[in-house]
């Protein structure tokens, strides 16, 4: 089908009902984009609007990972499980936006195992990394370097490494 | 060769673990079910490990970390018989780019966080022979599980990637929450984490003009449409990747029963309906356009990538109508990949500019579709006579 205004392809059809008739309108990707009549957009796309429509504090950011909102409107990545707590009010709307209304999961969960329950330990091991990390960013940013100094100290024992970040 | 550890020892991409040459790569193969339109079928789960930050936002260390925890839980669980571990930064940039031409790891794993340089802790895993299972780590999330099989096998690549996944969890912790599920570092992917795509060959409903058609109705239910080469790629060789979008509020298998049992049949018979017509009424143009183009890969000297791929499609639709004899599927199928730059230099064993990469892709598919022929069905037909023609997926000759 030819689109109703050139001779391009109509890949977007409208049908509205006006006065109890209904209007048909067939129109390609560059004439409904001109007559505001927008393709599909992805879940992608869809995120993106529902944040830039946010508005609301947005320098308060993740206690684990220290992922603020801005960072992820700007990236659409979080920065650890424990974002999707932090900003969970925020993130519901979009996410059911995302996902065709769904707001809650009904698939498999995680197997309870022997092996599972062994690393609950490094879980929690993990946790404690991510809580430093960022308690170690406020005292440098703050210019408490003892404190730091205390910190990087705690860190290097969790993780064997070096400084981080 | 690439780099590979033990247990499963080297991956010799020539072969794909098998002795049949890349045409024991699992999705080339053109035996699945619905292969006439199914190249391929595959189940992808995101997982994270519980209590540690998304690999974007990880500092080196801790990707070296989650790097060497999943490495001991993949090699120590016994997903495959075999499993090569290709470190990606031990892998040339060939190799890497060779991976990706295989549709096994995505551009961004290839590519790393540290640019070229390559200094940055990821890897894939490989199940040998047949490819038929890829695990990346550290790419958008800590572990990416796909399992591939061959044609319309979506319940065996979900049950795959699910056996993978129980696996894993015998000793790595993932991260969860009882109300969005898996968490995934992009909440598009929350939920079950689980992705299936079939690769489809539309080149029928491309002809008809009836793909922008099948492009609208994918996207009405939902599902994202994709080219050969993935994310941001057009569609090339009239092969179109169609997942879906939704991972949260279904189950594993409400997904899986959609795209088999609902969506996925519907474009099958879309095709399958599309290739019938052009069969029967419009014979004489199938078959100029399948014998154009069969033509054209018999004689070109020069030939760029877009453009062998186009042809290939052509052949390939010829091949399944009846009308091309000689190849067969998983010939064509396998030819789809071996024109590919970094296979085709691979193959000559030395590096190619582009124009000597366009003459070898043209001397490759001379040599490959050499005994490739057919007889014209509208030669001996009156134009007015041309109902007789392939039935839906047949190989019947057309009249």
């Amino acid at each position: 089908m030819k689109c109703d205004h050139c001779d391009n392809e109509a890949t977007v059809h409208e049908v509205t009902i006006k006065d109890g008739v209904n209007v048909e309108r067939h129109l390609c990707e560059q004439c409904a984009a001109t007559e505001g009549l927008a393709p599909a957009a992805g879940p992608v796309e869809l995120i993106k609007a529902v944040l830039e429509s946010q508005v609301g504090p947005r320098s308060d950011g993740c206690p684990l990972c220290g992922t603020t909102f801005d960072e992820f409107r700007h990236q659409t990545l979080l920065g650890c499980p424990g974002c999707y707590e932090a900003f969970e009010s925020r993130l519901a709307p979009l996410i059911e936006r995302a996902h065709e209304g769904a707001t809650q999961h009904v698939g498999r969960a995680p197997r309870a195992t022997e092996g599972a329950a062994v690393s609950e330990a490094a879980r929690e091991r993990a946790m404690r990394v991510m809580a430093i990390r960022r308690m170690l960013d406020e005292a440098v940013s703050s210019e408490q370097f003892e404190r730091a100094a205390q910190l990087r100290d705690e860190l290097r024992r969790l993780t064997g490494e070096g400084a981080p970040r | 060769m690439l780099p590979g550890s033990t247990p499963g020892g080297p991956w010799d991409p020539d072969t794909g673990g098998t002795s049949a040459g890349v045409g024991g790569v699992e999705w080339l193969r053109a035996d699945g079910p619905d292969g006439d339109v199914v190249l391929s079928s595959r189940a992808r789960l995101a997982r994270n490990l519980a209590g540690t930050v998304f690999a974007h936002k990880a500092s080196r260390g801790e990707r070296q970390r989650v790097l060497d925890v999943c490495r001991e839980a993949i090699l120590g669980s016994g997903l495959a018989s075999r499993v090569a571990w290709l470190d990606m930064q031990q892998c040339t940039p060939a190799d890497r780019a060779l991976l990706v031409e295989r549709h096994l790891v995505s551009k961004q794993l290839a590519r790393g966080r540290g640019g070229p340089s390559g200094s940055d802790p990821r890897a894939a895993a490989l199940s040998l022979p047949g490819e038929r299972l890829c695990v990346m780590v550290n790419e958008e999330d800590h572990l990416r599980v796909q399992v591939i099989r061959a044609g319309m096998s979506l319940g065996e690549a979900l049950d795959g990637a699910l056996e993978v996944d129980d696996r894993l969890q015998a000793t790595l912790s993932f991260a969860y929450s009882p109300r969005f599920g898996f968490l995934t570092a992009c909440p598009t992917n929350v939920g079950t984490g689980l992705r299936m795509s079939v690769m489809l060959h539309l080149p029928a409903l491309r002809i008809t003009g009836e793909i922008e058609k099948f492009k609208r109705a994918a996207s009405d239910m939902n599902l994202a449409v994709r080219g050969f080469y993935g994310e941001g790629s057009e569609a090339v060789g009239d092969l179109y990747q169609v997942s879906n979008q939704t991972t949260l509020g279904k189950t594993e298998s409400m997904i899986h029963r959609d795209l088999q049992d609902e969506i996925i049949p519907r474009f099958i018979a879309y095709e399958r309906h599309s290739r019938a017509m052009l069969a029967g009424k419009r014979a004489v143009m199938l078959a100029d356009t399948v014998f154009r183009s069969l033509g054209l890969l018999r004689h070109a000297r020069l030939l760029n990538t877009d453009e062998a791929m186009q042809h290939l499609s052509h052949v390939r639709l010829g091949v399944i109508t009846g009308l091309v004899r000689g190849p067969d599927l998983a010939r064509v199928n396998a030819l789809l990949l071996l024109i590919q730059p970094t296979h085709l230099q691979r193959s000559l064993g030395h590096d190619l500019d582009q124009d000597q990469r366009r003459r070898a892709r043209a001397t490759l598919l001379r040599a490959r579709l050499k005994d490739a022929g057919g007889d014209d069905p509208g030669e001996s037909l009156n134009p007015g006579d041309q109902n007789g023609g392939a039935g839906p997926g047949t190989s019947a000759g057309g009249g």
